[in-house]
């Protein structure tokens, strides 16, 4: 050993260390995943991924909120005038800019996920300065399509998966 | 560590003390030589140990009554109220105790800032104490969600929402956090657990605070090096006992005022209202002890920033004993620091009352200049005062200037003194 004190040469045991701390992290690393893992959402929160919704009942005008995942869904049957509204935004002027039409699928029904895109609140329909929706908690508010107009809120509000079983059962998720 | 050999008196004491040397441990805690100037605002490290263990045993029995899960714990948290024999006090010990453990600590932070102590060598002492700070408010929030009222809900939707602003991985780390796709009982469940957690972890994190806090033993309030012991020094036992002792009497005096007059008034009624995940109370505050950063977050436009500003926030804290850049640390010789600390006081109340209120118009405007002003007493103005400011002379030794005749004048004032400067 002492003759070779200067030499900076790689040797075996040099790679049986690197051999052994390379082993030894994928196994913590292995270890650690479960561990880390089980917070992720589990199977029967999976389960309950989708939801149908009877809307035979509802008016134009009128909105219904309804559980999917534990986040609200906003269901809005939305009168000429408010679709009228949302079609005639110039799209430059919107801070997220997406288009009415691909929105609402069909004009007359908006759906989408009732949750404030900023921290998460539930907004109040029907209220703020665009008539659409308002959040009281930090003051975001949205157009009749949803869409984010003033307010700290980065994005329009959420359209989730969804279609129309038949005209009146509309199937979230 | 140990300032002196120490040999138990009681043959069992060295039998025992040769293979545990506990006993040199009581010895080095009785005897730990302590500036004989402390004020009073230097006992807030006792009541802050009682506030823990306060929290600790209170928890561990209410624990044995409540029922982490979404559809049982509001009524189980009732249970406790109304059932539980003595449940109401010690859910109101709990609960009020929070505050309690959060106003000593706030009392706790603001001497150090006045009279240095987070200066050299007392740095890891100082971040340690960040790290406690940080997890009490994790350990707070955490145990606020447990009632599942709902403020509860809704506060525990907006916290964790603020990780959804991480670019890129921010949504699934949401996810993950909820162990669903909203706040529910997954995610209740794991708070309890943490919630529990916690406080031994800051139990540790305090021994640790202490040991460092002995190597170089405490500041004071003339912030000069001293010998130990030296005449400068006053042994632990009695005399600091006697004087924490006094100090946590009075303080449990505000803490039972509070538990049996006004066990509610620093709750919000719409905790007493079921969680439910369709209707958001119409104004969301936090505690009050976490307004001052709330209007941080909320002076922001941008929700990323908003979030990364309020924890630079704290976390400017850890970098103070570099930002300030004065050898001087006692507030008492440092005419310019001590205008621009009670500035930083307002400062920050000034910011907890714009938290508590609706983040529009006026209130928007000041939680913004206020914001600015907190960013800029840490950034701009301790650097700069460091090297601009004219501190007057320090005293050799705290005894000097009272028995040595010292032309100090300024100096030579007692306790008393220099408490009423900082009031």
């Amino acid at each position: 050993m002492s003759d070779q004190k200067d030499e900076k040469k790689t040797n075996r045991r040099d790679f049986l260390f690197t051999a052994t701390a390379a082993a030894g992290a994928v196994g913590v690393g292995a270890a650690v995943w479960p561990l880390v893992h089980q917070m992720n959402p589990d199977a029967s929160v999976k389960a309950l991924a989708s939801t149908e919704v009877d809307v035979s009942s509802m008016q134009p005008g009128q909105s219904l909120t309804v559980l999917w995942r534990g986040k609200p869904v906003f269901i809005k049957r939305r009168t000429d005038d408010e679709i009228k509204k949302a079609r005639a935004v110039d799209i430059n002027d919107l801070k997220h800019p997406e288009k009415d039409e691909d929105r609402a699928k069909n004009p007359e029904w908006l759906v989408m996920l009732g949750i404030c895109t900023h921290l998460g609140c539930v907004p109040l329909t029907d209220k703020g300065d665009y008539e659409g929706w308002f959040c009281p908690c930090h003051g975001s508010h949205y157009d009749t399509s949803g869409r984010i107009r003033k307010g700290p809120a980065p994005t329009n509000m959420e359209i989730p998966k969804y279609e129309f079983v038949n005209t009146n059962t509309i199937k979230i998720g | 560590m140990s300032d002196h050999e120490y040999t138990p008196s009681s043959k069992f004491g060295k039998w025992f003390n040769d293979r545990l040397p506990l006993l040199t441990l009581a010895n080095h805690l009785t005897d730990y030589p302590t500036p004989k100037n402390l004020n009073y605002w230097w006992t807030f490290g006792g009541i802050l140990t009682f506030c823990l263990i306060t929290q600790i045993v209170t928890g561990l029995v209410l624990a044995m009554h409540y029922i982490a899960h979404a559809d049982m714990a509001f009524s189980s948290v009732e249970h406790i109220m109304r059932d539980v024999n003595y449940g109401w006090l010690l859910r109101y010990v709990h609960a009020n105790g929070a505050s309690m453990f959060f106003l000593a600590v706030y009392i706790h932070i603001f001497r150090s800032l006045f009279y240095g102590s987070y200066k050299s060598p007392r740095e890891i002492i100082w971040i340690l104490g960040i790290i406690i700070y940080l997890l009490m408010m994790a350990a707070a929030f955490m145990g606020y969600v447990l009632p599942w009222g709902q403020m509860s809900f809704w506060g525990a939707t907006v916290i964790t929402n603020l990780f959804s602003a991480i670019p890129l991985v921010g949504e699934s780390i949401t996810t993950w956090l909820w162990g669903g796709y909203s706040v529910d009982n997954p995610t209740l469940t794991r708070f309890f657990t943490l919630h529990y957690l916690i406080p031994f972890l800051i139990l540790g994190l305090v021994v640790l605070h202490i040991w460092a806090l002995h190597v170089p033993g405490n500041n004071n309030p003339v912030g000069i090096d001293i010998k130990k012991p030296s005449k400068d020094t006053v042994p632990f036992h009695p005399y600091i006992v006697i004087k924490d002792a006094f100090a946590l009497l009075m303080f449990c005096i505000v803490f039972a005022m509070f538990v049996f007059y006004q066990p509610n008034i620093l709750g919000h009624a719409d905790n007493y209202i079921e969680a439910d995940p369709l209707v958001t109370p119409a104004h969301i505050v936090p505690e009050w002890y976490l307004l001052p950063f709330y209007a941080i977050l909320r002076s922001v436009p941008d929700k990323l920033m908003g979030v990364v500003a309020m924890l630079s926030a704290i976390l400017i804290l850890a970098a103070l004993p570099w930002l300030d850049t004065s050898k001087v640390r006692s507030a008492v010789f440092r005419p310019l620091f001590r205008q621009f600390y009670w500035i930083l006081v307002a400062d920050v109340l000034i910011l907890g009352y714009v938290g508590a209120m609706p983040a529009e118009g006026l209130y928007l405007l000041i939680a913004r200049v206020a914001t600015a002003y907190y960013f800029a007493h840490f950034l701009i103005i301790l650097p700069i005062l460091g090297w601009k400011e004219k501190t007057t002379p320090l005293p050799l030794s705290i005894t000097e200037p009272i028995l040595g005749g010292s032309p100090n004048l300024a100096a030579a004032r007692s306790d008393e003194k220099i408490e009423k400067t900082i009031k």
